[in-house]
């Protein structure tokens, strides 16, 4: 008797940024390779994964991904939906999955989604900054569009390694706050190194006439920091959660004012 | 003039920093700086304490301002926080939580 149906081989692989492994499975030899290339320097060997994801890929439809994120939850299911996918998420079995084409863009965006809502009950965010390492020590660079964070990533001398240009990874340990790098790039459009460090100060980027730091009001760089954090979820108790977060990390770190001119000069400022 | 209570919206976040004061609604993420005089009836929104003995206790002793048109603004100002979603306001005393009363709820320093 013939058989009724072909075993479909099952491909994975874990992408783990912040320390936070996340296996993804698909069916999609060609999908894999994409992530694999995507996420290089953040596929993780590890047979532990914090949450598994199974992608089902649909055939090429005229979805939008400037639509606007809707991220609910209920009954202890997060769902995450734009115009280009829609996906599941149980924390409580650290399963979920995700419908999308085949593009790297959507599960970029349900990574980044996911990492939000694990980071706000742990006191941590992703935030719009630039972020690197030196000395030791990590450094954020917050601005909105055209502030300057790709330009003083483009800018960082050779002994600086570079977190990301466009989305910083803050996590709270017991110690203090650390930064990591994370694959989620800006318009320099390289990928960060996946190493950490702890958190030794945030500025607040402005471009002017000099190079120099500025001390800023605590009110204001709670403000600041509000406004740059990367959030998406129609959730009273977790915005409650980033909110007293925010004033939690500005307690504890430095957050001052960076003015510089566009030149390397402004790195002698830093670390 | 009927007498108003407040009490402050418990699906609100809020911390005093350095004397200013911030709100982050719930809902929406919006979030509202208040000016000292919001800050003084968000602190005193206590549910059971009418607003006329907010403004003649809290309001009139810091500004130079005659009480009558002191009540006049902070009524004013009452009914848009509570339009925001920060206060609730009542004819009524508003029973509040016991988390809700304790006046150091979100204090950052």
């Amino acid at each position: 008797m013939p058989e009724l149906s072909t075993a479909v081989e099952r491909l994975s692989l874990v992408i783990e940024i912040g320390g936070m492994p996340v296996r993804v499975h698909t069916t999609d030899p060609g999908f894999l390779t994409m992530l694999q290339d995507r996420y290089a320097g953040f596929v993780s060997s590890s047979e532990r994964a914090e949450i598994e994801f199974d992608v089902d890929l649909t055939p090429p439809r005229g979805a939008d991904p400037d639509a606007d994120v809707r991220v609910t939850h209920q009954k202890g299911r997060w769902s995450l939906e734009r115009g280009d996918f829609r996906a599941e998420w149980e924390p409580a079995s650290r399963t979920g999955w995700i419908r999308q084409t085949a593009n790297p863009y959507s599960i970029d965006a349900v990574l980044r989604i996911v990492h939000t809502l694990v980071l706000a009950r742990q006191g941590g965010f992703l935030m719009h900054s630039a972020s690197a390492i030196r000395n030791g020590k990590a450094f954020l660079f917050a601005g909105v569009s055209e502030a300057g964070k790709t330009t003083i990533s483009r800018l960082a001398p050779p002994d600086v390694t570079l977190l990301t240009d466009e989305i910083s990874y803050v996590r709270k340990q017991e110690t203090g706050y650390v930064a990591f790098g994370t694959p989620f790039t800006g318009e320099l459009a390289k990928l960060g190194e996946n190493v950490s460090a702890p958190l030794a100060a945030l500025y607040l980027l402005a471009k002017g006439a000099e190079n120099r730091i500025d001390p800023i009001p605590p009110g204001e760089a709670a403000r600041s920091l509000l406004a740059n954090l990367l959030f998406f979820a129609e959730d009273e108790e977790l915005v409650q959660a980033t909110f007293h977060s925010a004033f939690e990390f500005v307690s504890r770190v430095p957050v001052a004012r960076l003015t510089f001119v566009p030149d390397a000069r402004v790195w002698e400022l830093i670390g | 003039m009927n007498k108003l209570y407040m009490a402050r919206n418990p699906r609100v976040a809020a911390r005093s920093l350095d004397g200013e004061m911030m709100i982050m609604s719930g809902r929406d993420s919006t979030l509202f700086t208040l000016n000292r005089t919001a800050t003084i009836l968000w602190q005193a929104a206590d549910g059971a304490t009418p607003l006329d003995e907010i403004v003649e206790m809290r309001i009139c002793p810091e500004f130079d301002v005659e009480p009558s048109q002191a009540l006049q603004d902070a009524e004013t100002l009452a009914r848009e926080l509570a339009t925001h979603e920060i206060l609730q306001i009542s004819e009524e005393p508003i029973a509040q939580p016991v988390s809700q009363t304790d006046s150091s709820a979100g204090e950052a320093r």
